[in-house]
């Protein structure tokens, strides 16, 4: 049985290398903001508000481009409703917590820390104090974003923009579900999540976010039944 | 104006995070949906990698010679069999950064 302390510190670890990715990222978020002509203290808000990156790019860009509020607002909401689907797989590692624990730890759930945590849940299922693990990623994964967001907004955007660290995003989200490439049946739902990401990628809202899971997932139902 | 709609956007995003979480009690989902769940990663994160690659700024389909295409194709073969996030992300960036500052 791991120690509390030793499931933070390797949640932690798990997720560091994708600070390569998330540090660039939220610098970037943080520059566009002002660039955009916002206040700074408000663009910083965003990051212990909502704390949600590609989201809070959006809900800025929305704006400064004459959307309304209203169209803002949703959009931020549909982009982020695919923790719907995190919460869901994380809730049979979380049921034992109390309810007051259950939404303190919601809070930090974002997209690398549930791909890890949920990695790291799986093989040790049987650990005390799983959560401890999401609390590692998720704490590291908040800190380093607001430290990023923060600096991008008071140095702007010192990182040169013909690195094209955008393109370190998916190359992340590459790093978490390669190993899946193994199972062919996972190949079908990822590609067809992908597929689908290009065809309704012009939906309004970003409802691409998630209209393609769905039917990536409608998809790995109909496979899960085929192989019963 | 803009600090209330961020408030309203924040606990829209918090509740997407804390519902699923904290009000669904794990024995309302069945079997067949905890099987179809064990796909999450695999059907959420294409639909971030995807147009993150194939779509540019502007909105329009990238060329299928875009250095982005072999970058992400590097970071495959290398993340696949090398099992490591630091080495697939770098892979990926520095065979990209190779093709837009040594090749055009």
């Amino acid at each position: 049985m791991l120690s509390k302390k030793k499931l933070f510190t390797k949640g932690m670890l798990d997720v560091a290398p994708h600070m390569l990715s998330v540090i660039p990222f939220g610098i970037i978020c943080g520059a566009i903001g002002v660039e955009l002509g916002f206040d700074p203290y408000l663009v910083y808000g965003m990051s212990i508000i909502i704390f949600g990156g590609a989201s809070q790019i959006v809900f800025l860009q929305l704006l400064s481009g004459g959307a309304s509020s209203l169209v803002a607002v949703t959009s931020v909401g549909v982009i982020n409703s695919r923790h719907l689907l995190y919460g869901a797989v994380l809730s049979e590692y979380l049921e034992k917590l109390s309810f007051i624990k259950k939404l303190l730890i919601s809070y930090l759930i974002v997209d690398q820390g549930f791909a890890e945590s949920n990695k790291f849940f799986k093989k040790n299922k049987s650990e005390q104090y799983l959560h401890y693990h999401l609390i590692g990623t998720g704490a590291t994964l908040w800190i380093c974003w607001q430290i990023a967001t923060l600096s991008g907004i008071v140095l702007g955007s010192f990182v040169p923009d013909e690195l094209g660290l955008k393109f370190a995003i998916p190359l992340t989200f590459i790093a978490i579900i390669v190993q899946d490439l193994k199972k062919i049946d996972h190949v079908i739902v990822m590609l067809v999540g992908g597929t689908s990401s290009l065809i309704f990628f012009n939906a309004p809202f970003k409802l691409y976010i998630i209209i393609s899971p769905i039917i990536a997932l409608l998809i790995a139902g109909l496979i899960s039944r085929f192989k019963r | 104006m803009t600090w209330l709609s961020i408030i309203i956007a924040g606990i829209l995003t918090y509740f997407t995070r804390m519902t699923m979480i904290a009000l669904v009690d794990r024995d309302m989902l069945g079997e067949k949906i905890k099987a179809v769940l064990a796909y999450v990663p695999s059907a959420v994160f294409p639909a971030i990698i995807f147009p993150a690659i194939f779509i540019n700024d502007y909105g329009t389909y990238i060329e299928i010679n875009d250095p982005k295409i072999f970058g992400a194709i590097v970071a495959i073969i290398v993340g696949y069999f090398s099992k490591n996030v630091i080495a697939t992300i770098f892979s990926g960036l520095i065979s990209y950064w190779f093709i837009i500052f040594l090749l055009v």
